[in-house]
Formats: structure tokens, C-alpha cells, sequence
């Protein structure tokens, strides 16, 4: 890590001023928008200042798992695009991009966002699934709240194809929307220096001591966690992290609609 | 010469395609090509008629490195003969020990003392092969490593429009900022300041100028953006607006 860099940051944030001149509790300008691809049976975009983030979601039909053979299942994968940042490079998925797709799996499916036994079309035999694409436009900071909220939304937007003959035709949708339970939302605290902070940009996330992801879900149950970054967090500041998440929470919330 | 032959205006942005000028009368220049009778525009920008000649300053662009041009430019790797340098450009730059440093370095010395990975050297570009290999030196005046301050980027076609007539531009947001400031024409900005404040006012006047580079009037434009935000600004050099280069 560039030790003259970070420096510089906590330089700022010791004035209490973030490296684009914002509050250390304060989001960047999000916007949102739902139904944007028309190939994709549910989509979201979703924008944190320079971020942009694209969430689509498809369906398969297939066997169920066999130790859940009355649920249907979802996947999601995270392609990060060099477009988005010269940092990324294309090839296989890195280090990264599967970090950013468990971290929005996760959120989704242990705060049992989806009903998934409404998912099942023949017990043991068929099944839905549901398939979430997370592509990122433009890579500032913050991609894990982003696109946990774009993947929300998405999965909220989805129309449900027709079956036919136990196979999906793509061509034409029906009004069913995909069963939902929950609605989790992810904040992502920093921890650079003894700062925590919210929404970073790609200079603070370059010089992070530690980050925490928060999934919560209505009543603010922490339905996942992820701890990142090379330093280690005490009990007391895990807290803290929490109680900022869930206080920025209920703004991220309203974005849903 | 005959106006009539002339499709456009000075300084109308044009699309590719499109038909700038018929007949002999004009010279297609950068960014534009005849075909037939006509001269057509081949990038979107501003044309620029100069006399006779047409030419298009794009809006937007990667950096084309060119010999004697100052960059910063970010240490990327270090190897046998000296240091692979980012320069924000599609090729690749070399700085070999020899125009790093005047000094002797003994075989298998640890080079990370004069430049590590990571670091942002203001450097110049001495020669650019045919094969677009970038040779660098520091051997120059101003020409060194840069300790704190912050990077941003902008397009490097609006580089010109930062450092202003003369350098009248920069020079202006030094006094009212009181930053040091080092714009390298590949589109790389250094930015260094007392405080926090001053330098955020910096990156916003410099975005600014990046979002209006286009419009007429953008010395006063940005002197009075400066002075909303409790700068004082005085422009001292000549006040006269150009499009074209520094």
C-alpha cells in the first residue's frame, strides 16, 4: 500500500473532510432506475456518484438440488470489466469480482430475501432458478453497496417467463414477479485510520485498514457480514461499524421504492 | 478565397462525417481528410478553420506521447536497467538509470530508494521510437519524484485549456488557491496544498475547467467561480481567449 497516499487521506479526514470534499457519513448522489435491458427478464442500474453498476437477472428451469428438492435456487455472478477501471483485468473471474458476487449472494439469500419453495414447479424434479449478473459501467468505490442495492432491485423488477412444456419461453412473460420475503440492504463502513467511514471512492478504498460490509434486513437483523482489509477489528469497533450501517441503512432503503 | 465553399463556422463542433468544406479551396489538416471535393471531418470537435487549413481539436482523446513533452507519470515496475513508468498512454515508457539519477549506482543496489512502485515522478519525454517505445529523464529542470499531494486525471486534449495562454490559467488558481500545481500533458494533475479545503477547491476548479473547456470566455468564467468560493483571483497575462494550443 502507497504509505505517502494514505497519509494524505487521513490527513483529510482528520479535518473531517472526505477526499471529494464530503461528509464521513455521507452517500455520494445515488440514483436508480429498474427495467433497462429489454433481453433480461428483470434489470437495475444503479448510480453512487461516478459508480455505475448494472444488475440483470435471468431464469432457468433444472433439477433441484437433491437436499432441497422443493427449492428452486439463485446464482449471482460479478464480471468487473476493464472499462469500468484499468485496474481490472479481463480473463477468468479474480479475487475480486468473486468477493463482490458471494458478499451480494450472501446478502440476498441469508436474509431469505426470496421464497424459494415458491421457486419449485415439481418437487424433485423442477425447479426455478433464478440467475443475477452484476456488470459494472464505471468502478469508483463502493461496488459492494451498489450493487447489492442494483441485484434488489433487479430481482424485484423481474417478470417471470412462461413455461412451457417444463421449458422457458423467453418471448413471452407473464405478470408473475419472483416471491420475496425480505428486502436486505448493504452498507459497507471503512476503516482508515481511526475513521470509519461510508461510500468510498477509489482513492480511499486504495489506502483501507479495514471494511466491513453490513447486509440488514427490515428490522435491522444482521442477516450477513464480510470483513475485509489487512487489519484486524476489535469488538468495540465492529459496534460502531454496525451502528453507523444501520443508521445509513434506512437511507439506502428508501431508494428502494 | 470564396466564404461560400465553407460549410461551417470556427469553432462549431463537428460529428464524423461531416462535410466541412467543398471544392479545392481548403486544406484538410488533424482530424479531417478529403474525399472527392469535399474535406470531411474523421473526429468529433471543434473545427478550427486557420486560413486555409481545417482542423478538428478533439474533445476527448488518450494521450499521444511526444518527444519533449513533461508528464507525471506513476512507477509501475522496477527492472535490470531502471524503472517501467505508467504515463497514462497506451505504450509503455522506460526510465533507465542513467537519466534517473546522476548518481552511481553500484550493481545490485536496491533501487527502490530513488523510485519505488507507486511512486508519481514528474519526468520528460526525451524520445519515442518508431515502435512507440517511450524513452524518459529526469534530467531537467523541475523534473523530480513527487512526495504527498494528490493525482486526479483529466482528458489530455484539455490539457491546454488547464495551463491556459502562457500558463495564464494555472498560474491564476496557484495564487487563489495557494495549491502547487503540476499539469503533465498527459493528463495527469498534481495537486498540492496547505489544507484539505484548498485543494478540493482546486480538483473542482480544474473539473470545471475540464466540463467547459469548449465555451468562449473561460478564463473569466472560471476567475468568477473562483472568487464565489472566496477566492481571490487576478488574471495577469494577456486576457485574449484562444481554442487552440498553449
Amino acid at each position: 500500500m502507497n504509505k505517502e497516499k494514505q497519509d494524505h487521506v487521513l490527513n483529510y479526514l482528520n479535518k473531517n473532510v472526505r477526499y471529494d470534499g464530503r461528509k464521513k457519513d455521507e452517500y455520494r448522489k445515488i440514483t436508480v432506475e429498474t427495467g433497462i435491458a429489454a433481453t433480461a427478464e428483470g434489470s437495475a442500474k444503479v448510480t453512487i456518484g461516478e459508480t455505475v453498476v448494472l444488475a440483470g437477472v435471468k431464469f432457468e428451469v433444472g433439477a433441484p438440488y437433491p437436499d432441497q428438492l422443493d427449492k428452486g435456487t439463485m446464482m449471482v455472478n460479478a464480471e468487473l470489466l476493464p472499462m469500468s477501471n484499468p485496474r481490472f483485468e479481463s480473463g477468468p473471474p479474480n479475487i475480486e469480482s468473486i468477493e463482490l458476487a458471494r458478499v451480494v449472494d450472501r446478502g440476498i439469500r441469508e436474509s431469505n430475501a426470496i421464497d424459494y419453495k415458491k421457486l419449485c414447479i415439481k418437487e424433485g424434479e423442477l425447479v426455478w432458478t433464478v440467475i443475477v449478473d452484476i456488470t459494472p459501467l464505471n468502478a469508483d468505490g463502493n461496488l459492494f453497496d451498489a450493487s447489492a442495492l442494483a441485484v434488489l432491485l433487479a430481482i424485484k423488477d423481474a417478470k417471470m417467463p412462461k413455461l412451457k412444456d417444463n421449458k422457458i419461453d423467453y418471448k413471452s412473460k407473464t405478470d408473475q414477479k419472483v416471491p420475496m420475503l425480505e428486502e436486505p440492504i448493504s452498507v459497507t463502513v471503512l476503516k482508515i485510520g481511526n475513521h470509519y467511514i461510508v461510500d468510498p471512492v477509489s482513492d480511499e478504498e486504495d489506502v483501507l485498514d479495514a471494511r466491513l460490509t453490513v447486509a440488514l434486513t427490515k428490522d435491522n437483523t444482521i442477516c450477513a457480514l464480510q470483513k475485509g482489509g489487512e487489519q484486524p477489528l476489535s469488538e468495540k469497533e465492529i459496534e460502531e461499524m454496525v451502528d453507523l450501517a444501520v443508521r445509513k441503512s434506512k437511507e439506502l432503503r428508501g431508494y428502494l421504492r | 478565397m470564396d466564404k461560400t465553399n465553407l460549410k461551417i463556422n470556427d469553432k462549431d463542433v463537428v460529428v464524423p462525417g461531416e462535410i466541412l468544406a467543398e471544392g479545392m479551396d481548403y486544406l484538410p489538416s488533424q482530424g479531417t481528410y478529403r474525399k472527392d471535393n469535399h474535406v470531411i471531418a474523421s473526429m468529433l470537435g471543434l473545427a478550427r478553420i486557420e486560413g486555409k487549413v481545417i482542423k478538428i481539436i478533439p474533445l476527448s482523446g488518450n494521450y499521444l506521447p511526444k518527444r519533449g513533452d513533461v508528464i507525471v507519470g506513476k512507477v509501475a515496475d522496477i527492472n535490470f536497467s531502471g524503472w517501467s513508468v505508467e504515463t497514462n498512454s497506451a505504450y509503455a515508457a522506460m526510465l533507465s538509470m542513467k537519466d534517473a539519477t546522476s548518481d552511481y549506482i553500484r550493481r545490485g543496489e536496491d533501487l527502490t530508494k530513488y523510485f519505488n512502485i507507486g511512486d508519481y515522478i514528474v519526468t520528460k519525454i526525451y524520445n519515442v521510437t518508431s515502435q512507440n517505445l517511450i524513452d524518459l529523464t529526469m534530467k531537467g529542470p523541475g523534473l523530480r519524484k513527487l512526495t504527498t499531494g494528490r493525482i486526479m486525471k483529466v482528458a489530455s486534449p484539455k490539457v491546454p485549456r488547464i495551463i491556459g495562454k502562457q500558463g495564464s490559467m494555472v498560474s491564476m488558481i496557484k495564487k487563489a488557491t495557494n495549491c502547487n500545481i503540476i499539469v503533465g500533458q498527459n493528463g495527469v494533475v498534481w495537486i498540492k496544498g496547505l489544507n484539505p479545503e484548498d485543494e478540493l477547491i482546486t480538483v473542482e476548479t480544474i473539473k470545471k475547467i475540464e466540463d467547459e473547456s469548449h465555451v468562449s470566455g473561460l478564463t473569466g468564467i472560471i476567475q468568477k467561480f473562483l472568487e464565489s468560493k472566496g477566492r481571490k483571483a487576478v488574471l495577469e497575462t494577456v486576457t485574449e481567449e484562444t481554442t487552440g494550443e498553449a
